[in-house]
């Protein structure tokens, strides 16, 4: 699997591509700037990038707004977004589009490299990596909300996991369930919500993240 | 200093306001005779009564009345005729000492304002050009009504010899004539009517209004005062960064060092003890950064520096418990310094929202205007119970100072029932021009 790399510290930069060369990816490109990133993303077709939000020359989110245009160039370019800190305004940004294929996590996360190779490898078959900050800001705000109050406490466990984009595997043996009950847990939960059912997880897990975002 | 116009404005003349005018000119004409030149006469005598003594504590009552006096001008030279007159009063220094000291001091502390002498030789002028200005309204009207009676048959009553204007009366002929003229004066104050209500608070201004000198004296004393909150607040701020850093970051990088020295000697020995205390090194790397996280997010928040004021503000809103609704024009980027004042007051204002107010709604809107200078205005409106002060919580009072120290004002509006509405203000340019990406 082909992986474009945008960071700027020389440090973070050289250990990202030996993790992801220890499990089998290639390197396509390691940029650390935002016009770099472009043309590499535009012209070696990449499976995945991983970007850092903010690179030279500018500092500010040069690297979202590479990887935004990129995936309007390219719908459904699978990017995977780094970040110091993460806001809910970005996350809406890269999910806008209803595609698919994002990813949107905390730099911390990278110190559990299985996650974090898992993350990448999802996000580059088109699912969806939101850091569990983001899932928990956006289930606190509507913990209020009628529709979400009546969700079980285990109901609630199962979205949290399930917005941050993890399949029905994962999450049964995260929390020690069978992959039936997960399926019958959100099933539940798209019913109490009123969301269409679909059998698409990615579909499934955009769903979800929408509902959660909406107003 | 601007004139704002209100009522005087470029309007079609009426009946109504001119009649209005009249009606304000009459009770300017009562006020200027009556109680200016009653207040200058007192003050004059009370202050040379000084030297007998007695005046020492006669005057600052009588100077307290001529200052209410001059309020009260000010007052309705903006509720009338949209004239503002700032009051140019120097603010009473706090701590008076109680007793004849006190009064003493207060005496020369008055007497050595240079607003009190211009507003007693305001008292003067008010009596005579200011009475004489606001009599012209009424009596104009009065004049005109009188010749249009004249010609209904009031010529009969005054008889021969009586004269209107330059008419003398003699019969209908001339009572005709005086209607004409009654007319004449009659259309003229519906015209200049309003004018003249704002020429009579107009002297007042050359008056009563801060001199160059008062003005600049006093921007003097607020910079000196602001500038000292700024230079206080920011030595606070380091102090509290230092304590963050030193309490939190540091000591865990201390522990993670002392956990990897340990594992050093531990990993031949006893590896299952080290891997253990390895995942301990690990969680305190972690908790390092959240914590490092939320310092620099308290310090300057990296939304801020990455998208500017307008999706700061957004990113903040989405952080709330409560559901806040922004509006957001702006045609640019702030200096930093603004940015960041300007977001961390809408921070504690929206904080303070969610947690005092029981709001289920916020809506917050800003934006940059032209009219009068460059202005940055935010405004944040909540439905909930109000009855909110700058005085409940340091929360506010810090943001007051944080603004000041840009030239920016707070105001707080906040009915008990609500709604609270906070309005802040701060003077700035745009310096990069261009969308701030919305």
């Amino acid at each position: 699997m082909r992986v474009v790399l945008a960071e700027d510290l020389f440090l973070l930069r050289d250990g990202l591509v030996r993790m992801l060369e220890a499990y089998e990816f290639e390197i396509a490109a390691a940029v650390d700037n935002g016009p770099e990133l472009t043309r590499a993303l535009a012209e070696l077709q990449p499976d995945v990038a991983v970007v850092d939000v903010r690179l030279p020359p500018s500092f500010s989110d040069e690297g979202l707004q590479c990887a935004l245009e990129a995936r309007r160039n390219r719908p459904g370019l699978p990017v995977l977004v780094l970040s110091q800190h993460v806001e809910q305004l970005y996350a809406r940004e890269l999910l806008a589009d209803g595609n698919g294929g994002v990813g949107y996590l905390l730099k911390d996360r990278v110190f559990d490299v299985e996650q974090f190779i898992d993350a990448v490898r999802r996000v580059a078959s088109g699912g969806t990596a939101m850091d569990p900050q983001v899932i928990q800001q956006l289930l606190s705000r509507r913990a209020q909300d009628k529709p979400m109050a009546n969700l079980t406490a285990r109901e609630k466990e199962v979205m949290e996991l399930m917005a941050q984009g993890r399949s029905n595997a994962a999450i049964a043996a995260q929390l020690f369930i069978t992959e039936r009950a997960v399926a019958k847990h959100t099933s539940n939960i798209f019913g109490k919500l009123r969301l269409p059912p679909s059998d698409d997880d990615n579909r499934r897990v955009l769903a979800v993240l929408a509902y959660l975002d909406r107003g | 200093m601007s004139i704002v116009d209100t009522s005087a404005g470029r309007r079609r003349p009426s009946i109504r306001r001119s009649l209005l005018a009249a009606a304000q000119g009459l009770a300017l004409a009562l006020l200027s005779i009556g109680v200016s030149l009653a207040l200058f006469i007192l003050s004059v005598v009370s202050i040379a009564l000084i030297v007998t003594g007695v005046g020492v504590f006669t005057t600052p009552v009588v100077l307290s009345w001529v200052r209410m006096h001059a309020n009260q001008r000010r007052l309705l030279a903006s509720q009338w005729s949209g004239v503002a007159i700032p009051p140019p009063y120097r603010p009473l220094p706090r701590d008076m000492r109680p007793g004849v000291t006190g009064v003493v001091e207060r005496l020369i502390f008055l007497l050595k304002d240079p607003a009190t002498w211009r507003d007693i030789l305001w008292l003067l002028v008010d009596a005579v050009a200011g009475f004489v200005t606001a009599l012209f309204p009424p009596a104009m009207i009065a004049y005109g009504v009188e010749g249009l009676l004249m010609m209904l048959g009031l010529w009969r009553v005054m008889g021969d010899g009586y004269w209107y204007g330059f008419i003398r009366v003699e019969g209908f002929v001339s009572g005709v004539q005086c209607a004409l003229l009654g007319a004449a004066l009659l259309a003229t104050a519906m015209w200049v009517n309003p004018y003249l209500v704002k020429a009579h608070f107009l002297i007042a201004r050359s008056l009563i209004a801060p001199t160059r000198g008062a003005q600049l004296a006093r921007r003097v004393e607020r910079l000196y005062e602001t500038r000292h909150d700024a230079v206080d607040s920011s030595a606070a701020e380091l102090r509290r960064i230092e304590r963050d850093l030193h309490d939190g970051a540091q000591a865990r990088l201390v522990a993670m060092g002392m956990s990897l020295g340990t594992i050093e000697a531990l990993i031949e020995k006893d590896p299952a003890k080290a891997k253990e205390l390895l995942a301990q090194a690990r969680s305190s790397s972690a908790e390092a950064l959240t914590e490092l996280r939320d310092l620099v997010r308290g310090i300057h928040p990296p939304v801020l520096a990455e998208r500017g004021l307008g999706d700061a503000a957004k990113a903040l809103a989405l952080r709330m418990q409560i559901p806040v609704e922004v509006d957001v024009e702006l045609p640019g980027r702030f200096e930093e310094p603004v940015e960041s004042a300007a977001y961390f007051a809408i921070s504690e204002v929206l904080t303070n929202a969610a947690k005092h107010s029981g709001a289920s709604m916020v809506w917050l809107d800003i934006h940059h205007s032209r009219s009068a200078g460059d202005m940055l205005r935010i405004a944040v409106t909540d439905n909930g119970r109000g009855g909110a002060s700058l005085d409940k919580g340091t929360g506010m009072r810090g943001i007051e100072r944080r603004l000041g120290s840009l030239d920016g004002v707070l105001a707080v509006s906040s009915p008990p029932d609500g709604p609270t509405m906070v309005t802040m203000e701060i003077p700035c340019e745009i310096v990069v021009a261009g969308p701030t990406g919305s």
